[in-house]
């Protein structure tokens, strides 16, 4: 039986209704990313799961107990927020501690439980500062604390790291799964940057206006997108209409073809192999490690993106060049 | 072009602290001659020995501690859940609070004893001590504006739901939210209301007076009517009042941490 299960969860204000018949289930330790563009419902559901918004219908369970009308105080769930929420009244020590003090922890217990933590998310010599005297990091770590010292039976990440730099956010979010695999915490995180939900999670919900678009493990839902909007959220997709992959792939077609831009092979411009397709490179971007062409070939344009190895590997503008696309890297969505 | 409108502003501000200092300057000189030989404090220590004085500035000081204390049991609980829950009720209760500068005290004090005399089904002027609560009542309405005004702002300069919500999250009461989140964080703007509370009770007149009961404010009054120099002395001491309360706010608000919506 899975550890959280929500139900036909919906979700009303007003007449705008935010969230429809979410369904899901996660396994204990499990890590789940909702993933989707601002207003799509991803938080609400997450603010529904934390107890600070009430459900218009359907129901949340935590290891068989129904949570649904419980109040948050009352869950053992434990949540980090964007903004982090540090008590600007309170120290480091005492922000990590408040969570045991409130439950009424002995006086040494609350010190021990806080140093292990402060250790753990390696904010040791930080333990007198006021969130005020910290960097956006350093108070992100102490809101990760705040919420691990009280062992929740699920942790909620509400978008914890786009408030922080590129550099700052690429370790925090390695620290982050590495102490969920260490303590084994159920985790939902919601973001809207699908490369932090590939490279955190083992299953994405990918949301849009208030459902679940596709849900799957993070490569599936990369590689085999379901719908047209996963296909765009997901990454650079060529997205062709019926129309457009007749005339470039001779292909019959009722919704649209997904082709990643590294799925795409290009080949001399001379070469004689069958089955390729002739373009001509309009432009290209230069995204470090990759190089991303656009690639007109049937009057249409396609993206692709190459490795880049060598300086002589850039072609100019105006290249011809053919192109090769295998089947099976071809995705048909609705 | 510049200079002229600087000028202009230095001007203004000269006549300005002219028509503010000049009768406070005259004042205390006045209150210096007591005695016919040359300036002294004789007039102030007069007023300081007068048990009237100890009495009613202890009475005032006593209604202004009281009032502070429940108006802040009344106001923080009720701005804090407008903002975090009832945003929609907040234009009525700015209007609710703003009634007591609009609608004179002589009014109200009318309406007290109509409301509450002692042949009402609640005498409140039947008793000193019943009077005394309808007094600190009226005060705490005369307050309101100030001690609003000063919480709601403090409120606004904190994001009030993600620290309440934090707070939910780790377990937290809703006793333990407000005096161990809430309260701390507004403490700096709780208090300026608190000073200008202060302030406003230690010189009321008219709702003492016609209830009857021996505030400092009655007492100002009664000495000016019937001596020549205490009275200023007394204005002076009231201004001095004020002052410190005004001081006490601007060192608080200093020393406050810079207002952040979540550290």
């Amino acid at each position: 039986m899975a550890y959280l299960t929500i139900n036909n969860l919906h979700k009303r204000f007003d007449d705008h209704v935010v969230v429809h018949d979410f369904n899901m289930s996660i396994e204990q330790g499990e890590f789940v990313t909702f993933l989707g563009p601002s207003g799509c419902g991803k938080t609400t559901v997450l603010r529904m799961i934390a107890g600070f918004e009430t459900p218009t219908s359907g129901r949340i369970c935590v290891g068989g107990e129904d949570i649904t009308q419980q109040a948050a105080q009352k869950r053992g769930i434990g949540m980090v927020f964007q903004s982090y929420a540090l008590f600007p009244n309170m120290n480091v020590t005492q922000n990590i501690g408040f969570g045991l003090k409130m439950r009424k922890c002995p006086a040494d217990d609350i010190k021990r439980k806080v140093a292990e933590v402060i250790k753990l998310v390696e904010l040791t010599g930080k333990e007198g500062h006021y969130p005020h005297e910290l960097s956006g990091g350093q108070r992100q770590r102490v809101a990760l604390a705040r919420a691990l010292v009280v062992e929740p039976r699920i942790l909620l990440l509400d978008e914890p790291l786009s408030a922080l730099d590129a550099r700052i956010r690429k370790n925090l979010r390695e620290q982050i799964r590495d102490i969920q695999r260490r303590l084994g915490l159920t985790t939902i995180f919601v973001t809207h940057d699908q490369e932090e939900a590939l490279t955190m999670s083992d299953r994405i919900f990918v949301m849009n206006q208030g459902r679940v678009e596709q849900e799957g493990r993070a490569e599936i839902v990369y590689t085999e997108p379901a719908t047209e909007f996963v296909a765009r959220f997901m990454g650079n997709y060529n997205l062709l209409g019926a129309a457009d992959t007749n005339r470039l792939l001779g292909l019959n077609i009722s919704g649209h073809l997904a082709i990643r831009p590294e799925s795409i092979h290009v080949l001399d411009g001379h070469s004689q192999q069958d089955g390729t397709l002739a373009g001509t490179i309009r432009q290209h971007q230069l995204l470090g490690n990759i190089i991303r062409y656009q690639i007109e070939s049937a009057g249409i344009t396609l993206q692709v993106d190459r490795l880049n190895r060598t300086a002589s590997d850039l072609m100019p503008a105006g290249t011809e060049v053919r192109l090769q696309i295998s089947r099976d890297d071809m995705r048909e969505v609705r | 072009m510049k200079s002229t409108s600087r000028l202009g502003a230095w001007v203004a501000i000269a006549i300005g602290t002219l028509y503010f200092v000049l009768p406070l300057i005259a004042t205390f000189e006045f209150s210096l001659k007591m005695n016919r030989d040359g300036y002294s404090f004789e007039a102030y220590k007069v007023v300081l020995a007068d048990p009237g004085f100890q009495a009613t500035f202890g009475y005032s000081t006593l209604m202004a501690v009281l009032t502070i204390i429940v108006g802040i049991l009344l106001v923080v609980p009720t701005a804090y859940w407008i903002q975090l829950k009832l945003p929609r009720l907040r234009p009525l209760v700015e209007f609710i609070t703003l009634l007591p500068l609009v609608i004179p005290a002589i009014v109200i004090v009318f309406g007290y004893l109509k409301l509450y005399n002692s042949s009402s089904w609640l005498p409140l002027t039947g008793n000193e001590r019943a009077t005394d609560l309808l007094l600190m009542c009226s005060y705490v309405t005369l307050a309101l504006p100030y001690l609003y005004r000063s919480v709601d702002a403090g409120l606004r300069a904190i994001d009030v739901r993600t620290l309440t919500e934090a707070a939910e999250s780790l377990g937290a009461s809703w006793p333990s939210i407000l005096l161990q989140v809430i309260f701390p964080n507004v403490k700096s703007a709780i208090l300026s209301g608190a000073f200008l509370t202060f302030a406003v009770v230690i010189g009321e007149f008219t709702m003492a007076s016609l209830l009857g009961r021996p505030a400092f404010g009655p007492y100002l009054q009664l000495i000016g009517a019937n001596r020549a120099y205490e009275p200023s002395a007394l204005a002076i001491i009231a201004f001095m009042v004020t002052w410190a309360s005004m001081g006490l706010i601007q060192v608080f608000a200093r020393n406050a941490r810079p207002a952040r919506k979540t550290a």
